[in-house]
């Protein structure tokens, strides 16, 4: 017989033969080596792709049931909740992995940051991870809508409405994505095909190109060494183990550790304090009615509370479209981190004092942000929420200096714990 | 433990958005979904009193009596209206812009009202109807301020009025005692709600009682898979527990030789 050469019988060699299957399993899992001290940090990738899968997998129920109109939409939700069988767990298991996708996304992006997992050579895999974070932001804001509650129709009002900042082509802009003069059941329309079908296999495509990246380069570790710098006689790194069984056998532990909270979440508190849903989205929505205070998810917290930081106009421009580029901006410098770490050394293990103050103030004003995105603004939030923008801004821009001035800690050649 | 672990939880994430009324100190209340009784009293005087006005449009007849163990003939003969099925929703005849002409406001939909507005409010709003002569039906209330409903149910409590007397002081809503005698601290203070004696037929234990029934059926009716929800996680909970230290000592199996 023509075709590949393979070390497999029966059905499985006759599809090797066709399909380079026993290769692409050994390439990503049977025989891809990672470090051997992968820690804590490192179980949020795998479950973030089994919290993709499940939004997928209930997204497809929901929509089994769901009707994109904006007669149709709430009461439709409600069918579901208590008409179709298992209705309310499927609802929930997707409102929840809403949250939880961003909890672990946070999570992951934050071990990013403290090993310096973007530096050469995975600058790629970063860039990937920041389009897949984009998408998600995206994908949750039109998710949002689909209930048709009061808070997803002005939340979305409010949203789309930023694009309104932006000078001379704003208004048009901002009418080209509703198709309406308001948020109607045409932009209903619209973002449940995007919710449901083009951001989706983005996000699927791009994940896909995030974990080719990383397999192609190899994964980093708490102590940011490079192990295929030491290898044994076989030519296997000393300090890797493959993938499978060892790391799977571990992710299982993450995952029966994240399912326990998840279920807690979703069989006992699936409101989380109106965080994960919010109070007022359990009435229609009404365009003759703004809630008195509008509050976006929680997940989008921090990057509205730069928006509202600036309240003053520069350069004969609104403070409304400031806020618009500082919020851009915000999510803009995560894109160049890559560029912005002169640190000789990737981990913050070995890196000096400077890179550890400026990771701790980072992430106190991030939380500090997102906490303030939720509350109503008063002119002392506002200066702490001013104060607070600052220090978001500063660790990037000073970056380049702290990270180049500071006395870091010498490596050691094999990984250590 | 599982409740003491759920209730942890449940305090930590707080009510971040609870919906108040304007500064008013809410009574709390504690629902039961399990207690039948409770919420079969609470759908009595629901539909006596309520359904009128306020459709629960997403709840359909037959759904309140499986979860409530009312057989589908006694729901039938004695609950659904004679133009209604039992599985139907429960929508009414009204006309919604002719009620917010005689009202200033329709009446809403009712299914969900306890989730939007949470059960404290609800419950806390059902008892602070009091007599207001400026108002169009003679009404206002403490927590909804100028009302478009009328007090329905004033023949039970009776007529309310916010008087200045020599009453218990509350602090959040608790009776504030004495530490040496245990009596109530008494002080001249306003705004305090009162019930004209002889105006209602039931006692005000009586009446809390039929509001807590009514507000705890309202609960049920916002959420109807609660209990199914609460008696299907513990067992999911449990599983994982197991999964996982399965999962653990399997992992410590195979790792056994990394060093
Ligand atoms: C005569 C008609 C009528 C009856 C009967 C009636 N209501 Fe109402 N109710 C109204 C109207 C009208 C409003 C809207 C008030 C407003 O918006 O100013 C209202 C509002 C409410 C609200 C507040 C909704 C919100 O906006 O948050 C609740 C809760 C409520 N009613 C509960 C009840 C309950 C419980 C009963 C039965 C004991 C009842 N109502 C009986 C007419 C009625
Ligand atoms: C759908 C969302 C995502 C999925 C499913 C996903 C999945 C994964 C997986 C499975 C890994 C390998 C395991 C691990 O290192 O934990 C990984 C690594 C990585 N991810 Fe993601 N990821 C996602 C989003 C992101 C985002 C938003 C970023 C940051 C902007 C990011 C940055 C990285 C980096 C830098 C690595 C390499 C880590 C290292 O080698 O130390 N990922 N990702």
């Amino acid at each position: 017989m023509a075709g590949r050469e393979t070390t497999a019988t029966g059905v499985l060699g006759w599809i090797d033969q066709r399909l380079p299957i026993i290769d692409a399993w050994d390439k990503h899992i049977g025989k891809y080596y990672a470090p051997k001290n992968f820690n804590f940090w490192y179980f949020f990738g795998s479950l973030a792709l089994l919290v993709l899968v499940n939004q997928i997998v209930t997204g497809i129920w929901l929509t089994m049931s769901y009707e994109p109109s904006a007669e149709g939409a709430f009461a439709s939700v409600e069918y579901i909740m208590r008409d179709v069988e298992f209705g309310w767990l499927i609802r929930y298991m997707h409102s929840t992995g809403a949250s939880a996708f961003f909890v672990v996304i946070y999570l992951h992006m934050l071990r990013g940051l403290m090993y310096g997992s973007y530096q050469k050579p995975r600058e790629l895999i970063w860039l990937f991870g920041m389009a897949i974070y984009l998408a998600l932001m995206a994908e949750a804001c039109m998710g949002y809508l689909l209930p048709w509650g009061q808070m997803s129709y002005w939340g979305a009002q409010v949203i789309v409405s930023l694009f309104g900042a932006i000078p001379v082509v704003g208004a048009d802009l901002a009418q080209w994505i509703r198709g309406d003069y308001l948020i109607s059941g045409i932009t209903l329309n619209r973002f449940f095909a995007l919710h449901v079908i083009a951001l989706p296999f983005v996000i699927a495509g791009l994940v896909f190109l995030h974990i080719l990246a990383l397999h192609e380069v190899g994964s980093n570790n708490p102590d940011g060494i490079d192990i295929k710098l030491n290898k044994d006689e076989n030519g296997k790194p000393k300090d890797g183990i493959p993938f499978h069984p060892y790391y799977t056998v571990k992710d299982i532990v993450g995952v029966a550790v994240f399912l326990f909270v998840f279920s807690l979440v979703v069989f006992f508190f699936p409101e989380m304090g109106g965080y994960f849903l919010e109070y007022a989205n359990f009435e229609p929505a009404n365009p003759l009615k703004t809630p008195d205070h509008i509050a976006p998810v929680w997940y989008f917290t921090p990057f509205y509370a730069i928006l509202r930081a600036i309240t003053f106009p520069m350069f004969g421009l609104d403070a409304k479209f400031w806020g618009v580029v500082f919020m851009g901006a915000a999510i803009a410098m995560l894109f160049v981190l890559p560029w912005l770490d002169r640190s000789p050394v990737r981990s913050m293990r070995y890196k000096g004092w400077y890179s550890r103050i400026a990771l701790i103030l980072f992430c106190v004003s991030f939380v500090i942000l997102g906490v303030l995105g939720v509350l109503p603004s008063t002119p002392g939030r506002t200066a702490l929420a001013q104060a607070c923008t600052a220090i978001y801004f500063a660790y990037f821009i000073l970056m380049p200096w702290y990270t180049r001035m500071e006395k870091c800690k010498p490596v050691p050649e094999r990984v250590t714990g | 433990m599982i409740k003491g672990f759920v209730f942890a939880l449940s305090a930590l994430a707080g009510s971040a958005f609870a919906a108040g009324g304007p500064g008013v100190p809410l009574d709390s209340i504690d629902v039961d979904p399990r207690d039948k009784p409770s919420l079969q009293r609470g759908m009595s005087t629901f539909n006596q009193y309520c359904l009128g006005c306020h459709s629960m449009e997403f709840q359909r007849y037959e759904r309140t009596a499986t979860d409530l163990e009312i057989p589908a003939k006694l729901m039938e003969a004695h609950v659904v209206p004679a133009h209604h099925k039992i599985g139907d929703q429960q929508t009414i005849a009204m006309p919604s812009d002719a009620a917010a002409e005689w009202f200033g406001a329709p009446p809403p939909d009712l299914s969900l009202i306890t989730r939007k507005r949470g059960n404290d409010w609800v419950y806390t709003y059902l008892k602070t109807f009091y007599t207001d002569p400026t108002r169009p039906l003679g009404v206002n209330n403490l927590v909804f301020e100028k009302v478009g409903m009328p007090h329905v149910l004033q023949p039970l409590q009776g007529e309310q009025r916010l008087v200045c007397t020599n009453a218990p002081v509350k602090e959040n809503g608790v009776v504030q005692t004495d530490p040496l005698t245990g009596n109530p601290i008494l002080a001249d203070q306003c705004g305090v709600l009162e019930v004209v004696e002889g105006t209602g037929q039931l006692s005000a234990e009586e009446y809390d009682q039929v509001i807590y029934d009514l507000v705890n059926y309202m609960a049920y009716v916002a959420e109807p898979s609660r209990v199914s929800a609460e008696r299907i996680g513990i067992y999911v909970l449990l599983f994982l527990f197991v999964f996982g230290i399965i999962g653990y000592l399997l992992k410590r199996e195979y790792w056994k030789d990394i060093h």
